[in-house]
């Protein structure tokens, strides 16, 4: 007990006596959640439209007033020639072409239908999905309203109608921040952890003073405790400021309990750091180290459900997710903040992040050899 | 009472084993030695002494350290020995109290309770104790280094080249150091590239590309030295030298501080050099005997010219 009291002693000291350390761990946080969810926004604004419009009539301008009134619209260009809202596209000035071709007013007062061509550069394809959809979505509504002018309602409705209405439970307005910063704190951790814990350790072979305490009868795992602990201690001091800058900044207080989330959070950064340590006994020095966490952060993030909904991961990828200690985190963040969850509604994430803990603390002890 | 004993140890490394770092070692150090390795960089020193401080595994063959075998027993030998790498390996963000206390308390042990050992050295840094050890010059360092190795009280010390790098004054009085530790009984086996720094040890080892040449008392290694060997001089020196190596006579000439060495073949007379500095009179030419120092041993060791006489000397080396 002693011999770890002075490894943590020695631990602290280092860390409070290295600037860059403090830098990381109190401003990487603060500018992350105050710059990224403003960034990572998933509502598509300001969309590139270009509209062809063949017609020059009523209908046609109450139609493009209807789309650019919508706000996810700015109307950069206005013709009459297709070739020149195309070669638009091709200057990357617009993204989305509508076409009102000749007659159509005429057609749908006479005919009682109209076509109209829509054409996405797909480049982008959040862009361009999401775009098309907006779109459709106002074409689709002054339809009705055209149709509502004219049609002379009888007593009973002619058609039968189904009205869906929909409510947002857990989040009402859809605040895409509430469902963000979570995830992202979720992040944050996740690279304080494992960068801070890896590059640690190399360090201690680069400058070559694991030479010198491997030659003393410390223990290993005094050693690794001696590693995890302050580390342990500095995520859970992130996690603190990242609640508060989400509660300051974005008034997200959390539905469900903050002692759910912090036992949780102990539990993965026990996780976390021992994917640090079995990094740094695979890596000779700090390059290898952060070149082998960029690589493994780049797929959590990706494969983490943050940015694209796991549901909708092919079958194949949903697997390497349930290896992916992130997306369990993220998922208890969001479920805990936003819908209140309570322990007991993340026991199996809880018992299954234990296992990684266990498991990558384990290998990363068992991989660090006292001697080659 | 052997205090380090090496049988037969292998160690290569490559994946096809290809690099012989150790070949066939095998010596014994007796309790209370100064033990000098000597050996040109890349002889195998460095991989030695990792073996016998438990951090590398041999090939093959056995070593033990105070009579605790290096693979079996490495616990036990991790209590009682002190390592100093060559590389410079303290928390250079740490202060030199804070290290020597760190390495204290690691050995379960106090500063107090070993300041008698450890006080000639540490007193010379104490007036700096508040400095961080990445700021001290190179010789504090070094001793910082030692204090930390020695902290313990081990009893037996290993150096890796405590001198490289360090100035010269600095050397002097590191070897001083270790002299008196030999006087507290510390087996101290201590590597180094210097030849000059070989007299101050009680036995040397010279050690090449992984093999033991000889291994001796300063003076039994000079004394073996089996040719006649003398100084040559003149303002020419670059002409003297290639014109001197080709007398029959001699086996072989290199420069040696203000002289040539001229080292004559076995038996044979200084007849035909005293000849050559004659006829070189014009440029001052002169000629004495020199005593052969650890240096003219090792270079006669290392020649592969003169294969027959490192035969005669290891055949002695082993006896």
């Amino acid at each position: 007990m002693r011999t770890l009291k002075f490894l943590l002693q020695k631990e602290f000291r280092q860390i409070f006596r290295d600037p860059s350390i403090l830098r990381i761990i109190l401003v990487m946080p603060v500018i992350q959640l105050l710059i990224l969810p403003w960034a990572a926004d998933y509502e598509m604004k300001n969309i590139k439209l270009a509209v062809v419009d063949q017609d020059h009539s009523e209908y046609s301008r109450q139609l493009i007033n209807k789309i650019t009134s919508s706000g996810y619209f700015t109307l950069t260009s206005y013709s009459g020639s297709w070739e020149q809202s195309l070669e638009q596209v091709e200057r990357d000035k617009a993204d989305l072409i509508l076409q009102i071709p000749l007659h159509f007013e005429q057609q749908l007062v006479k005919e009682d239908e109209a076509a109209l061509f829509m054409a996405i550069n797909a480049i982008n394809g959040v862009k361009a999905g999401l775009g098309g959809a907006y779109l459709q979505r106002i074409i689709g509504e002054y339809n009705r309203e055209v149709r509502m002018k004219w049609i002379q309602f009888p007593r009973f409705n002619p058609d039968t109608q189904i009205e869906v209405t929909s409510s947002n439970w857990f989040n009402p307005l859809m605040n895409y921040k509430y469902f963000m910063v979570p995830g992202i704190l979720v992040i944050l951790l996740t690279m304080v952890g494992t960068n801070l814990s890896a590059i640690n350790i190399v360090r201690e072979k680069e400058i070559g003073t694991i030479e010198q305490i491997n030659v003393t009868p410390i223990k290993k795992y005094h050693f690794v405790l001696g590693k995890l602990i302050p580390f342990w201690i500095l995520g859970l001091v992130v996690l603190t400021i990242g609640l508060t800058i989400s509660r300051l900044f974005y008034g997200i207080i959390p539905a469900g309990s903050f002692i759910t989330i912090y036992i949780f959070a102990a539990v993965y950064l026990l996780a976390v750091l021992g994917l640090g340590l079995l990094i740094s006994t695979h890596s000779a020095n700090q390059q290898q180290a952060m070149l082998l966490s960029f690589f493994l952060m780049m797929i959590f993030i990706l494969l983490g459900g943050l940015y694209t909904s796991i549901d909708s991961m092919p079958e194949w990828a949903k697997w390497i997710t349930r290896f992916n200690p992130v997306s369990y985190f993220i998922e208890v963040m969001r479920m805990v903040i936003l819908k209140g969850s309570t322990l007991v509604d993340i026991k199996m994430h809880l018992l299954i992040m234990c296992g990684f803990a266990v498991g990558l603390n384990g290998w990363a002890v068992w991989s660090y050899r006292k001697r080659s | 009472m052997t205090a380090v004993a090496v049988n037969n140890i292998v160690k290569t490394y490559g994946k096809k084993k290809e690099v012989a770092a150790l070949y066939d070692i095998s010596f014994e150090v007796p309790q209370g030695e100064l033990f000098g390795v000597i050996g040109p960089d890349g002889a195998g020193k460095t991989s030695l002494f990792r073996i016998l401080t438990t951090l590398l595994l041999a090939d093959s063959g056995s070593a033990t350290v105070d009579g605790f075998d290096v693979v079996k027993d490495y616990k036990a030998i991790r209590k009682r020995v002190g390592y100093m790498p060559g590389k410079f390996s303290l928390y250079p963000d740490l202060s030199v109290e804070e290290n020597l206390n760190f390495f204290a308390t690691i050995f379960n042990t106090s500063i107090e309770e070993n300041y008698e050992l450890i006080k000639d050295i540490y007193i010379q840094i104490e007036p700096f104790k508040k400095r961080k050890a990445g700021k001290l010059s190179g010789g504090m360092k070094q001793k910082l280094a030692l204090s930390c190795a020695l902290i313990h009280r081990p009893s037996v010390l290993f150096l890796d080249e405590p001198t490289t790098g360090v100035d010269a004054v600095s050397r002097k009085e590191f070897w001083e150091m270790l002299k008196g530790l030999k006087q507290q009984g510390i087996t101290i086996l201590v590597s180094t590239p210097y030849m000059d720094e070989a007299g101050l040890c009680d036995r040397v080892a010279l050690v090449q590309n992984g093999k033991i040449l000889s291994i001796n008392t300063p003076q039994g290694v000079v004394q073996e030295f089996p040719y006649p060997l003398w100084a040559i001089r003149s303002d020419k020196m670059l002409a003297l030298q290639r014109e001197a190596a080709k007398l029959s006579s001699v086996q072989d000439i290199y420069p040696f501080g203000e002289y040539h060495h001229v080292v004559l073949k076995k038996g044979s007379t200084a007849a035909q050099l005293e000849e050559f500095i004659q006829a070189h009179q014009v440029d001052n030419a002169e000629m004495k005997t020199a005593t052969p120092d650890i240096e003219d041993c090792f270079i006669a060791l290392m020649k592969p010219s003169i294969d027959t006489a490192t035969d005669s000397l290891n055949e002695n080396a082993s006896k």
